[in-house]
């Protein structure tokens, strides 16, 4: 019974977690940026392929979880090569992630990155800040690093 | 005062840490550079007396999406030098952030590809940061008097399988005919060009 109960438990978290990386198109994404929040929205863009992204994604998830006033949403933009989303689930599932994750499924990044941001030229990692409540944002297109995060939240406030 | 100051002095930090956002648009006009070729030799666009223009390529080592269109650059080159468009491929990527992306590892690399074009070290990262290049690869193809004439991807699909809009063979081949580049500027998901720590 115990080792039941144990099954249960864990299949029904496994059931949540591959529940947190939906498909969205760039115009609800667009949506649930500009909507008033009373938290700060980070934005990460990402994906399985980028060393650089997965180095930082720690970074992501532990401000996520320490800042009540921080919302953090991890964008897995994978679909552009591969149209099966299975292995942005997988990831997510191995390195059990706390943080919403979305996977973009859009075809031209050319129209997409502009919705998105205008200066951006599609580099990955980027991060997009978005205080709703000041109408401030800000965007950086490069590796973020132990304290980075901290310092760009500031710029919005 | 203090806590004024202190914000001040990260915003300085922020503003110097972040790479050039300004760069070239299309229209401008660029400055030749002279950087290190992986035979050793310096490389200018002015040796190049009877090109008609040039497919300037931000690329690198490591990237994966470089890699995914490692193949369609060697082609590029195959199919334009000749008609006076010759591919020049820079790395700007700083060595002490991404290893693999070195100058002993690119002599390698453009060996083990096959590299016909020059295949130039940005080391100062300068020549990068004046194009405005943020992503590899990342394309500028110029004119004969160095005019940028198209900015963005090679294509329109990472997956070579996928690709229904091969933007920079249409603008070469614009060019070449005399006309209008049809799209001068694109984007493309690509990887962040590795910028020396501040």
């Amino acid at each position: 019974m115990k080792y039941l109960l144990a099954f249960v438990l864990t299949f029904s978290v496994f059931a949540l977690r591959a529940q947190t990386a939906q498909l969205v198109k760039v115009d609800q994404l667009k949506q649930l940026i500009e909507k008033p929040s009373d938290q700060i929205q980070v934005i990460n863009f990402w994906a399985t392929w980028c060393a650089p992204c997965i180095k930082e994604m720690p970074l992501f998830e532990k401000l996520g979880q320490s800042r009540p006033d921080v919302a953090v949403t991890l964008v897995s933009v994978d679909l552009d090569l591969d149209r099966n989303p299975a292995k942005v689930h997988k990831f997510v599932e191995r390195k059990k992630l706390t943080s919403t994750v979305y996977i973009l499924d859009e075809k031209d990044p050319n129209v997409w990155i502009d919705v998105i941001e205008k200066s951006w030229q599609g580099a990955i990692p980027a991060t997009l800040i978005v205080n709703t409540k000041t109408g401030k944002r800000t965007f950086v297109d490069k590796e973020l690093h132990e304290g980075d995060l901290e310092k760009l939240i500031d710029q919005v406030r | 005062m203090k806590k004024v100051l202190s914000l001040l002095a990260v915003a300085a930090l922020l503003v110097a840490a972040a790479p050039a956002k300004d760069g070239y648009e299309v229209g401008d006009k660029v400055a030749d550079f002279k950087l290190k070729n992986v035979d050793g030799k310096m490389v200018s666009l002015a040796d190049f007396k009877t090109a008609k223009g040039f497919i300037v390529m931000f690329d690198c080592n490591t990237c994966p999406v470089s890699k995914a269109y490692n193949e369609r650059i060697l082609a590029l080159n195959k199919k334009y030098a000749s008609q006076g468009f010759p591919v020049i491929a820079i790395n700007p990527n700083d060595p002490s952030v991404s290893a693999g992306d070195s100058f002993e590892k690119m002599v390698d690399y453009a060996k083990k590809k096959g590299y016909d074009f020059p295949y130039l070290v940005d080391e100062t990262q300068n020549v990068a940061k004046a194009f405005g290049a943020t992503n590899t690869p990342h394309v500028f193809v110029l004119t004969k008097d160095l005019t940028v004439a198209y900015i963005g991807s090679i294509d329109n699909s990472r997956d070579a399988g996928n690709v229904t809009k091969k933007y920079v063979e249409e603008a070469v081949d614009a060019l070449l005919a005399g006309k209008e580049v049809p799209t001068p500027k694109t984007k493309a998901v690509g990887c962040t060009i590795k910028w020396k720590p501040a």
